[in-house]
């Protein structure tokens, strides 16, 4: 009998997403960030007389916000579901499809407020391969953030630390990081580190998504032997391809931690 | 119907079930009372497997409900404080549970069309007030024609006319053989409701009783007073 009845509980997962997703569209703070990007990226391209540049201003801009904000607003709104979450257990789910459609809905409306805001005016004005680029990581940092974001908020009971943590987690990733690596490049200029370097970047998902859209910018030349270096790995299509496993594992191994402690969590 | 052995829950140093064992049978209207703290809530989370015991096991309908969650089709549970997703409608909260629930038999609309939830479909979630919600939770909890029904706190929040009609749903429910479980600080709220009392304190289970051998045993008319007179007594030692 349960064989039997064990299809109708994959079948919720469409059903819970979409009222999800729907959900999360129509929230304000969801829509002002779709229109703070689609104002950013139209007005750096306006401004900028060459599209290499204002990609390179869109793409400073990205690389900050998009992880700010959908590791934030994930976090925020995984607390504020915990009675949702509660009432949904009530119901003849499993805990693992709820996590789930939460996590898709989740990460497909921060992916779809990404492309509608800064994915528009990208496809306009910049060359596909570098447009492209830069929709596929910015989608990715969207999720990538959205699966730490869910690990903050099954690590912590407390919302206040939740979001502290994942405030942490930004800062870490999109400041102090840098700043580490930096820090080493100059304390070692005198060795050949920079394959060190290259495998550090790979602990970053926001280093990481730089590297790839940069390398697709006529200003990777500027790089000088960084640059050489980061194309000789990041450049070829067995280096792209890496990129993308290293990326997908961000999302990966964050998520099924959070899934992991969800399971066995008291609500 | 519901076999709870053993079961013991702490979080952190607080014993929040201290080897807890019951048995609850089809047609009882059982009132779970006991001071705030006393564990009532982490029993009834138990029994839906939100909270999971640290020993112990329950049974439903003599299956373990450890890593089972289909046996909660039989469940409605009616949250203390129902909270939903800001932006979703009515409608669509219904829609989704009813999707969930994919059961095949006609839902029972009888709270539905006596709140009148009908004509609030398109409210949404953020809009109402705690006694819409309330009662938007109570149609759900009844909607699925489940054997079980697990009420936090019922009435608290609807006003008189709702309650009533939700005290009328109950007992209606009862009679049908639906095992209710009900917490609530008003006694006085469940009297003409409830077949058996079940008093916790600090995490240990003081008193499980049908209310007729409780007012027999106390010679009170009510359960209100029976208990009082328990607690003065002694037989229940706690201050409330």
């Amino acid at each position: 009998m349960k064989d039997e009845k064990e299809p109708a509980t994959h079948k919720n997962m469409p059903g819970i997403l979409k009222y999800i997703a729907l959900d999360i569209l129509k929230n304000k703070i969801v829509i002002a960030y779709t229109i703070m990007l689609a104002l950013f990226s139209w007005s750096a391209f306006g401004l900028e007389d060459n599209a290499s540049k204002g990609a390179l201003t869109v793409l400073n801009i990205v690389l900050l916000t998009v992880p700010l904000v959908s590791v934030l607003f994930t976090t925020i709104y995984v607390y504020n579901s915990n009675e949702f979450i509660e009432l949904l257990v009530s119901h003849p789910v499993r805990r693992s499809v709820i996590w789930k459609s939460l996590f898709a809905g989740l990460s497909a409306s921060l992916v779809l407020a990404y492309l509608l805001g800064a994915g528009i005016p990208l496809v306009l004005f910049t060359a596909p391969g570098t447009a492209a680029m830069m929709l596929i990581s910015g989608s990715f940092l969207s999720v990538i953030f959205a699966a730490l974001a869910f690990l903050a908020a099954v690590l912590t009971r407390d919302k206040a630390k939740g979001i502290g943590v994942s405030i942490m987690l930004w800062l870490y990733f999109a400041l102090l990081f840098d700043g580490l690596v930096l820090f080493l490049f100059f304390q070692f200029s005198d060795y050949p580190i920079e394959k060190l370097v290259v495998m550090l970047s790979a602990l970053s998902p926001i280093d990481l998504s730089r590297i790839l859209v940069l390398l697709h910018l006529d200003v990777s030349a500027m790089m000088g032997y960084t640059g050489a270096i980061f194309k000789t790995y990041f450049g070829s299509a067995w280096g792209l391809l890496m990129s993308f496993c290293l990326l997908l594992l961000w999302i990966w191994i964050p998520f099924s931690v959070s899934l992991r402690k969800f399971i066995k969590k008291d609500l | 119907m519901i076999t709870i052995r053993h079961i013991s829950k702490s979080f952190g140093k607080l014993k929040a079930l201290n080897n807890i064992s019951l048995q609850l049978a089809p047609g009882e209207c059982i009132a779970l009372i006991g001071p705030n703290g006393c564990g009532k809530t982490t029993l009834i989370k138990s029994i839906l497997a939100m909270v999971l015991p640290d020993e112990g096991s329950i049974f439903f309908d003599g299956k373990d409900i450890r890593n089972d969650n289909l046996y909660r089709a039989q469940i409605g549970y009616m949250p203390q404080i129902g909270r939903y997703p800001e932006n979703m409608t009515i409608g669509q909260v219904i829609d989704m549970v009813a999707g969930i629930r994919n059961s095949s038999a006609p839902p029972d609309m009888e709270l539905y069309e006596e709140f009148g939830v009908s004509r609030l479909l398109d409210k949404r979630m953020r809009t109402l007030s705690g006694g819409t919600t309330q009662k938007v939770s109570a149609t759900l909890a009844f909607m699925f024609r489940p054997r079980v029904l697990i009420l936090d706190e019922p009435t608290a929040g609807l006003d008189p006319l709702a309650a009533g009609i939700l005290k009328d749903k109950i007992i209606k429910s009862g009679q049908e053989g639906c095992l209710t479980l009900i917490t609530s600080h008003l006694l006085s709220e469940l009297e003409d409701l409830i077949t058996q009392l079940i008093f916790m304190q600090e995490g240990s289970l003081v008193l499980h009783k049908d209310v007729e051998e409780l007012k027999n045993l106390t010679g009170q008319d009510t359960v209100a007073k029976s208990v009082l007179q328990l607690l003065k007594s002694g037989e229940i030692g706690v201050e409330l």
